[in-house]
């Protein structure tokens, strides 16, 4: 039973794996931009809710209307204030730009806020669990947390392949040429996609920072399991993202069952094993992925 | 040197091509006096000179592989300092086995590159910020890897062995003649890989990858070849930092700050030349001797500084003087004595 235990928290836990990660794939599914500042944008978030909250004296989840929308500006401006301009330079300048952001972002938040660890208040659903049956323990926060993962994802979707909005970001993702010449205004849809981008990273990262610790370096790992989780998951689909993440999150909680020592490890490893036995992915189509993999 | 001839026999004009200009020539000969200066800086001015020149050494060095790396062949790797590890641990490993560790650093140099070269079939399948952030995931494993280790130490890390031998004095002249004969190898070393027609396939394939490939560059050795000599001398800056602290310490010999630095350098003085990492190095030299006390603000400059340089002067200090100037003094590319423009082939 431990281990059907370990199976299903690993599975919550995929859900905020795929709720960091799915900014992270849309990003460079639309612009071509890999942001490397994205893990510590989400710690961003976890820092503005616990400030928020801890000025108005309530739990962390009433701040959300106010840092939501604060995040999606801020991607917006991102866009518009760095990323277009290096996007015109290359994809390398896209690169340099958004580490030289984090490296930023990272040692400012340890300025202004020490390097100590910090964790949100959850109110009374960071302690609740459900219990079933003896031994299945689910706390509210993972099931919270997957929960939300699925309704951002399924709209993500929705939003996608049902609206105007969601054909302009397709076309531009399949041909930006083509799809700027049949009319499609680029610069609008690239600064939403990095407004939501930002807003669901710093969703996903208050979740992280109500769940457990958090510092200003917790970004850097934030980052490259996101990152991995789009990865394992093939590029390019929303969907593999969550398989991805949860196939990450399974991993760690019953490698962490066996000994917590090699829990991050085994997640490093089975994504160079992913990456060596199907650089594709292991949940894509196999179209998309070859946009960052090398031709010759 | 055969292209130009045929463009210059085309238009019917005898023209002489020639790699070397009297700029280059003076400033070839002007490094080699500035070597022979430095190599006897033990013997005149001792320690409080070669402490901070050894830092600025190892700089040196790390500015000019990580440049092979992402200026010539567009592999921005974040996880250069994974070889750094590999490189100090290895020296550990080389030593406890009783060699020389001065003689180790070569050894140190050449396990980062056999270390490399497995990783390199994984890595080199992906290519810009997938590249960027999986070489972060590869220095990550050799860190976890390393204080899962008891034999080298675990977390708390392992002394250097093999130096009892030396007495204070002559340790650090070695150390310092050692960072500097890296230094000098390293530029060397890119500087006659560039010049002998991979610094022309390693450019092609960091522009267009797919384009180079239909032009018969064989892309994934590049590629390769880059991956392995920025290990190597990540390696031997690891083990000269080794070296220097005489306590391997996984935390800090795996700090992504080692990476930062490469960028830094290299996007400063200017990407996709042979000087100008080496002008990036002695700047953030000089920026980390004002600031290092305040470590957080140091890094908050270098990262700004660097995102600023890279919209702002993509092709760094270097790059813009010599493409405002025509300046080079490395000579890499070719020139048409008695003209104005300056072509950088190579």
């Amino acid at each position: 039973m431990t281990w059907v235990n370990a199976v299903l928290q690993g599975l919550l836990q995929g859900g905020i794996y795929a709720l960091i990660a799915c900014g992270l794939s849309l990003t460079f599914g639309v612009m071509r931009v890999v942001n490397l500042a994205h893990g510590d944008l989400a710690v961003c978030g976890a820092y503005l809710a616990m400030v928020l909250s801890s000025a108005l004296g309530v739990p962390v989840w009433y701040t959300l209307p106010l840092v939501l929308p604060a995040a999606f500006v801020f991607g917006m401006a991102l866009q518009v204030v760095l990323l277009r301009r290096a996007l015109r330079t290359g994809e390398i300048a896209t690169v340099l730009v958004t580490f030289g952001l984090s490296v930023m972002i990272e040692n400012l938040l340890q300025e202004g806020a020490t390097a100590n660890d910090r964790v949100l208040n959850a109110g009374a659903i960071g302690v609740a669990a459900l219990r079933i049956g003896g031994q299945i323990t689910l706390p509210w926060l993972f099931t919270a947390a997957f929960l939300t993962a699925c309704a951002v994802l399924s709209g993500l979707q929705l939003l996608l392949s049902r609206t105007s909005w969601g054909r302009k970001v397709r076309a531009i993702a399949d041909d930006i040429d083509t799809a700027r010449l049949v009319g499609v205004r680029v610069g609008p849809v690239f600064a939403s996609v990095a407004g939501i981008a930002v807003a669901t990273a710093a969703l996903a990262g208050i979740f992280i920072g109500a769940i457990g610790n958090f510092n200003p370096l917790t970004g850097e790992s934030t980052l490259i399991f996101a990152f991995e989780a789009v990865v394992i998951g093939g590029l390019g689909s929303l969907w593999g993202t969550l398989a991805g993440g949860m196939a990450l999150g399974v991993t760690q909680v019953v490698v962490g069952e066996l000994n917590e020592a090699y829990a991050v490890l085994a997640v490093h490893l089975l994504f160079l094993l992913v990456l060596a036995v199907r650089p594709a992915g292991l949940f894509a189509g196999g179209q998309q992925a070859r946009t960052a993999q090398v031709t010759g | 040197m055969k292209r130009d001839g045929v463009a210059a026999a085309a238009r019917g004009t005898q023209l002489k091509v020639s790699r070397w200009s009297a700029a280059a020539t003076a400033a070839m000969g002007s490094l080699a006096v500035g070597l022979a200066v430095l190599a006897a800086v033990p013997y005149f001015a001792g320690g409080p000179a070669e402490q901070p020149l050894i830092v600025a050494f190892t700089f040196i060095a790390m500015a000019a592989t990580w440049n092979l790396l992402a200026g010539f062949s567009g592999l921005t790797s974040f996880g250069q300092h994974a070889y750094l590890g590999v490189g100090a641990y290895g020296l550990y490993l080389v030593a406890v086995h009783g060699i020389n560790p001065f003689a180790g650093i070569a050894a140190a140099a050449v396990i980062a590159g056999l270390v490399a070269l497995p990783v390199s079939g994984l890595l080199l399948r992906l290519s810009g910020g997938y590249f960027a952030v999986a070489s972060l995931v590869v220095a990550a494993v050799f860190q976890i890897a390393v204080t899962l280790a008891p034999s080298v130490g675990g977390t708390t890390g392992v002394s250097l062995p093999g130096l009892a031998g030396y007495g204070p004095v002559l340790r650090e002249a070695m150390i310092y003649w050692a960072a500097l004969i890296v230094a000098a190898l390293s530029v060397a070393g890119v500087f006659l890989l560039v010049r002998a027609g991979f610094g022309l396939d390693a450019r092609a394939v960091g522009g267009d990858p797919v384009a180079a490939s239909v032009l018969g560059v064989r892309v994934g050795r590049v590629r390769l070849l880059a991956y392995l000599a920025a290990a190597v001398g990540a390696g031997a800056v690891g083990a000269l930092i080794a070296l220097q602290t005489q306590f391997i310490e996984p935390t800090s010999v795996f700090s992504v700050q080692y990476s930062v630095e490469m960028l830094f350098m290299v996007l400063v003085g200017g990407i996709g030349t042979i000087e100008g990492p080496v002008i990036g190095a002695l700047i953030l030299f000089a920026l980390q001797q004002w600031l290092s006390q305040d470590g957080a603000w140091y890094l908050v400059l270098v990262g700004g500084i660097a995102v600023v340089a890279t919209l702002a002067v993509p092709r760094g200090l270097w790059g813009f003087v010599s493409s405002r100037w025509g300046w080079s003094l490395f000579p890499v590319g070719y020139r048409v004595p008695g003209r104005d423009h300056h072509r950088q082939a190579g």
